[in-house]
């Protein structure tokens, strides 16, 4: 049974002339425990794939099953790491990644000892996302970095069998990133969850997907998918190897072709020639 | 980033320095003018004051020169005088108490409904769809001319003099209410709805908290309105109160009360708005947390 399961899932905005299909016939599967991201032009629709998947959009068309039960709404399940102001600026660092904890669905039939190991699971998450030192700041006090951090150990506090993420490296320096990625990378494995993660970074959906799907706009649709031939332990260096840089520029090439804009060289070329 | 501010000025000031001396004073004096600039502390206070003294010398000038007939313009020494035969003789306590009273009591019956109305409103469309056109309408009534109609209504005690400061400041603040509760970020909402929340734990740990320091600036605000409308509010059959002093006062061509009665209203206002943010600072200490 896989994690995520989508067929022919639909998605229209608006009625009449405004009608927009943003999405149309996806039909996705992800495994328990794969981490599989979504790329494509802007406007592809691949945000709205997520959020339909979590819950928060309602799908005009097909079905959409996780861990083989439709998705009807937001489930805890089913955790979201957004790309920012998901934090709750009036609770510290700590509180923030408990905040979960504070919710009925997670309080019901808890035992003492349940209390103890949410307790642990907390002070773990803080160790795992490197988060000690600033248990009892507050989210305006950290870097954009750190607040990702949060964002990751909350999200994975009420122990999600997936998580979704949308663009949530996407304000983040190219540096801060790098290390975002590792971490991520890391931590999901070690949660065992399964992982769809949105971005527009094609460099970053190859280094942390197991498979790349390329989404194509008007109207949004899977175009296609590429395995990423690295193995499951990735390091920087890869990002060099030339089969890294291969499925990039074909990826890149891809979506360049369906994003519908490019650039007329020959026309910038002869508008230049005659502005000399 | 003001240690930054500071030294980049500095050094700006230590190339020059001995050089051009006019010209580095020149410079000092534009960097004051710097587009959301910075000022220390003590320039900031000394600027407060010399804004506030300027105006209350020149009105004493004024007068002590005897340029302008006092009926028109009674001198501060006048003003201070009545205030005292006014806090002696007239009962001044009980004219700030009972407009404070009708103010606060105004103004806390309308908070008492505008925040529940508001917070429907901000965060359910139906009701929004339901009451904010309605509300809109309303609010564009001027509340003075309901002054008949509360008298019918209500009669002319207390209680009118309550309604009027309710029917000034509640229209205004079921929409800025509504307004606060909208501009909490929907990654926040939709956070905690991944995380497994219900729709009412969504308002009371999401919604509610993250838009407290917008409502209690909301709340601040529409107290200074509550203020604007007692002078209105106390022209209703009333025979005590700040602002039925005021209206007394313009009867008898006392002009000194008319200036220490609004002086009065505005120094109250001016300390309950000083108190509102006092209690944000310590209600919300996250906001004024340092990294």
């Amino acid at each position: 049974m896989s994690a995520i399961s989508c067929r022919g899932v639909c998605k229209v905005f608006g009625t009449g002339t405004r009608r927009v299909s943003a999405l149309e016939n996806i039909c996705l599967d992800i495994d328990e425990g794969e981490f599989v991201t979504l790329v494509g032009a802007s406007g592809c629709g691949k945000s709205t794939l997520l959020r339909t998947v979590a819950g928060l959009e309602v799908h005009t068309g097909g079905e959409v099953c996780a861990s083989g039960s439709p998705v009807l709404g937001p489930d805890a399940e089913r955790a979201m790491v957004f790309q920012n102001y998901s934090l709750y600026p009036w609770l510290t660092v700590m509180g923030n990644i408990k905040f979960p904890r504070q919710l009925a669905v997670h309080t019901r039939n808890r035992t003492s000892s349940d209390v103890e190991v949410a307790s642990g699971r907390a002070d773990a998450l803080l160790h795992l996302m490197g988060l000690e030192q600033v248990a009892e700041a507050y989210p305006s006090q950290l870097s954009g970095g750190m607040q990702q951090r949060v964002a990751i150990a909350r999200a994975l506090m009420a122990r999600p069998r997936i998580l979704l993420m949308d663009e949530p490296f996407g304000a983040l320096d190219a540096q801060t990133r790098e290390v975002m990625h590792d971490l991520i990378l890391h931590v999901c494995a070690l949660e065992g969850c399964t992982v769809l993660f949105v971005t527009h970074d094609v460099e970053e959906a190859i280094y942390l997907g197991k498979r790349v799907v390329l989404m194509a706009p008007r109207p949004g649709r899977i175009d296609s998918t590429y395995d990423v031939p690295l193995p499951p332990d990735r390091t920087v260096e890869m990002k060099h190897s030339s089969q890294f840089l291969s499925l990039k520029s074909r990826i890149v090439e891809r979506i360049r072709d369906t994003s519908g804009l490019r650039t007329d060289l020959e026309l910038l070329q002869r508008l230049a020639k005659r502005a000399r | 980033m003001n240690e930054t501010a500071l030294s980049s000025q500095t050094a700006r000031r230590g190339t020059s320095a001995g050089v051009l001396p006019g010209r580095n004073d020149k410079r000092r004096s534009t960097s004051m003018w710097v587009i959301r600039g910075w000022l220390t502390q003590r320039i900031y206070w000394a600027l407060a004051a010399v804004g506030l003294i300027v105006p209350l010398a020149c009105w004493t000038l004024l007068t002590a020169l005897g340029s302008v007939n006092r009926v028109f313009l009674p001198s501060p020494i006048d003003v201070a005088h009545r205030l005292l035969t006014w806090f002696s003789n007239d009962d001044l306590l009980g004219d700030i108490g009972i407009s404070c009273f009708r103010v606060v009591a105004g103004w806390a019956l309308s908070a008492l409904l505008a925040l529940p109305l508001g917070l429907l409103i901000g965060t359910f469309r139906i009701v929004q769809a339901l009451l904010e056109p309605l509300t809109d309408f309303v609010r564009y009534m001027p509340a003075v001319a309901f002054i008949p109609l509360v008298m019918l209504w209500v009669g002319i005690d207390e209680g009118a003099k309550v309604a009027i400061i309710f029917i000034g400041t509640f229209f205004q603040m079921v929409l800025m209410v509504a307004e606060d509760v909208r501009r909490v970020p929907m990654a926040q909402i939709e956070a905690a709805q991944t995380l497994g929340a219900s729709r009412s734990e969504v308002i009371e740990k999401v919604i509610i908290p993250s838009s407290k320091p917008a409502l209690l600036d909301t709340l601040r605000i529409t107290m200074g309105w509550a203020w604007t409308y007692l002078v209105v509010a106390e022209l209703v059959a009333a025979n005590s109160g700040l602002g039925y002093a005021i209206i007394k006062a313009q009867r008898f061509l006392q002009t000194d009360k008319i200036f220490a009665g609004i002086l009065l209203i505005g120094a109250i206002g001016l300390a309950m708005d000083q108190a509102f943010r006092l209690l944000h600072r310590l209600a919300f200490p996250y906001l004024y947390a340092r990294s």
